[in-house]
């Protein structure tokens, strides 16, 4: 093995251990992919725990069709490498068939209509376990997941109810249309996953390096412009130097300005930083619980 | 302090905190975290902003690690909150957990993952029902290291006799305990006294900060002791042209090491074979330690699967179809004398039922109750399990994987008791 970090190195056997659990107590297996850095890391896991086997579960890719379009390619690429199944369900077709009206405004996000097609994909495709790439360290109600995170049959998560969890004993038996979300790196912080990726050597969409990007400025939090977006008056497009320090949808990820080109470099800007990763989050700023009622509506 | 940087060796450290709404817990853990730089400037405005709305005069640390909307609400921790830090020595995860007696089963979770245990004292009040309380659930999870944090010492007048006091009447509760490692440092994590730098106020204190102790406490990784095991948790077969007859067994070691050559026993069929070889993804290996996840093929083709134990034919676990256990009922719903459960000791699942419930702890004040059968949510007692197969476990005391187990109840699928094997 070629992390020289010792806790690394447990973060991953603990990880490795969480996704064989998931393969031998559950049957229809997906992981939840957005092309972002913690979902790459989680497929990178998942060949390391099942190798030489194929990884024994889909990607499942809830796509809100504002997407950066390196994702789109990145997560083809990925898929076929693989030779996993891909599942993709788009929000617009639940716009479409009238399961979730579109916000409008200047703040319209699809990020909230994003749940109702994952519930919607869950049930359709009889999905019983759906691995994420959530961590505690993000936010505060991610602070009290579970690894094996129980949904009852509406999708929905009891926080004040959820089954203890103790030593490594994961409990994941359920009642008919119920689910479970799984997270095996709960564990890792930000600065964690970006040490792992750095001393995994894992490719990532060039997004997380530094590009050059139109993009203009929102209540402290700079976005990445798109043709479809609407702007307020005050509001004006440049272009400067910036890179993704998470990637979701479009409208709603903040980018960073920064110089790093390196995964050295990342690093080094990620341990000095004072902001969190999710302080970007356009999502985040709407209320004081605004992920843990995401959440118990069915959220990532 | 520094924060961490990249490619330094670091390793981890999992603790627990418990404590009840004025003993500053918070107050610590925030510090601890506000002087490590793990509080964010974003997180930081947050709090301010959400301490004024509550009508609080300061800055409540609190509210960065009580997450629900609930919590927030009623200004009390409910469930287990999980927080990280690191300084450049090592990496800390914080299993944070309230610490009223309607709350033992969060205590029960946040203790069984951890290496180390802080448990807080007020100065002016010594120690009280629930240090004991604290003290024993520690032990009961067999946690090594405990560090009592005589805190307040700014108001006791950083007294020396105070903490003396205090100090003996807490070995006394450690040695009733046999509690193997335990420590006491005086502090005040409000004015930050011996938190993270030395107190200028208790010069008579010659031991380490609390900061310093976690840093350089020795982590007794085989904690799940030297005997050799392996579960198995699934088979890995391929079936590609490539590896057609590859047949590897994926687990991660509850004990000792396993090496390529080894002579094994496969339980419960009882087999014997030897270790083909050790993989960690496309890497042979030369051996796997407790803690590492891999993969295992044998020299022979036989019978094994998820909820099968490797084991050297020397040293062999207990094998009984009558299991005793301390447990730890975490539902709502009573235990039923005589009740079905299904058990799940690591990998391996069987049906059981209640044969008797042998005695009942008072956690206050560690007396055994011989005559009270009935248990209900956070209970503590000494029960008899009958399993429909014989199981093979080790005593927790000597193996902390294999020693464990849960009760699920048939028909909610819900985690109902922990066991911990005597």
């Amino acid at each position: 093995m070629n992390i020289n970090n010792e806790h690394l190195k447990e973060l991953e056997n603990e990880a490795i251990f969480v996704m064989r659990e998931v393969a031998a107590q559950f049957e229809r297996k997906v992981i939840l992919f957005s092309g972002g850095k913690d979902s790459i890391v989680l497929v990178h896991l998942a060949k390391k725990a099942f190798w030489p086997a194929r990884i024994p579960f889909s990607l499942l890719h809830i796509d809100t069709g504002h997407n950066f379009e390196e994702t789109l390619e990145f997560r083809d690429n990925l898929a076929s490498e693989l030779g996993v199944e891909l599942l993709v369900r788009y929000v617009q077709d639940s716009i479409n068939k009238g399961r979730v009206t579109e916000e409008q405004g200047v703040n319209a996000s699809r990020n909230k209509a994003q749940s109702v097609t994952l519930l919607d994909a869950i049930e359709e495709l009889k999905i019983d376990v759906a691995i994420g790439g959530g961590r505690r360290d993000e936010e505060k109600a991610r602070a009290k997941e579970r690894f094996f995170s129980h949904r009852n049959e509406f999708g929905q998560w009891d926080p004040k109810n959820q089954r203890p969890e103790l030593w490594n004993i994961f409990n994941g038996r359920k009642n008919m249309g119920e689910h479970f979300r799984v997270f095996p790196i709960s564990n890792w912080t930000e600065l964690d996953v970006w040490q792992y990726i750095m001393s995994e050597s894992i490719i990532l969409p060039s997004l997380y390096y530094t590009h050059k990007r139109k993009i203009f400025r929102r209540n402290d939090v700079f976005l990445a412009w798109a043709p479809f977006m609407k702007l307020k008056p005050t509001e004006e497009v440049f272009e400067t130097a910036v890179r993704c320090r998470t990637i979701g949808d479009i409208t709603c990820t903040g980018v960073t300005l920064s110089g790093a080109q390196t995964l050295e470099e990342i690093v080094s800007e990620i341990a000095a930083t004072r902001v969190t990763e999710r302080g970007g989050r356009y999502d985040d700023k709407r209320s004081e619980a605004a992920m843990e009622d995401r959440k118990r509506e069915g959220y990532f | 302090m520094k924060i961490n940087n990249n490619g330094s060796q670091k390793s981890l450290l999992r603790f627990t905190t418990a404590g009840s709404v004025d003993d500053g817990k918070s107050t610590l853990i925030g510090r601890l975290l506000y002087d490590s730089k793990s509080i964010f400037e974003d997180q930081m405005e947050h709090l301010e902003q959400s301490s004024r709305r509550l009508g609080k005069e300061e800055t409540d640390l609190s509210l960065l690690t009580d997450g629900l909307r609930a919590e927030r609400e009623q200004g009390i921790t409910i469930d287990v909150a999980y927080r990280y830090f690191a300084t450049p020595e090592r990496k800390f995860i914080i299993a944070d957990t309230p610490g009223h007696i309607q709350y033992t089963r969060n205590m029960v979770t946040g203790a069984s993952t951890a290496d180390l245990a802080v448990i807080l004292i007020d100065a002016r009040k010594g120690v009280l029902e629930q240090t004991i309380r604290h003290s024993f659930i520690a032990s009961l999870l067999g946690i090594r290291h405990i560090v009592f944090c005589i805190n307040k010492m700014d108001l006791v007048d950083f007294s020396e006799p105070v903490f003396k006091d205090i100090r003996n009447d807490l070995a006394r509760v450690a040695d009733k305990l046999e509690i193997e490692d335990p420590h006491y440092i005086p502090i005040s994590a409000k004015k930050g006294d011996n938190v993270v730098e030395p107190s200028g106020n208790m010069e008579w204190y010659k031991g380490k900060t609390f900061l310093r102790f976690i840093e350089t406490v020795e982590i007794k990784k085989s904690r799940n002791g030297v005997s050799p095991r392996f579960p198995v948790q699934t088979v890995i077969r391929p079936q590609s042209s490539e590896h057609h007859d590859y047949r590897g067994y994926a687990g991660r070691v509850a004990g000792g090491t396993f090496r390529p050559g080894d002579e094994i026993v496969v339980l419960p069929s009882m087999l014997r074979s030897s270790i083909k070889s050790i993989n960690v993804y496309e890497k042979y290996v030369n051996e796997a330690s407790s803690g590492d996840s891999v993969t295992i093929t044998l020299g022979d083709q036989i019978e094994a699967g998820r909820g099968s134990l490797f084991v050297p034919p020397g040293n062999m676990p207990v094998n009984s179809h009558e299991i005793n256990i301390m447990a730890c009922w975490f539902n709502e719903i009573p235990l039923r004398p005589n009740g079905r459960y299904i058990v799940r000791n690591y990998s391996c699942e069987a049906n059981c039922i209640i044969k008797s419930v042998n005695y009942k702890m008072d956690i206050n004040t560690l007396e055994k109750d011989f005559t009270d059968s009935s248990l209900t949510m956070n209970d503590i007692a000494h029960i008899t399990l009958t399993t429909s197969k014989p199981l093979f476990f080790d005593p927790y005391k000597e193996n902390h994987i294999t020693g464990s187990l849960i009760l699920v109840d048939e028909t909610t699928s819900e985690t109902v008791a922990a066991g911990m094997i005597t």
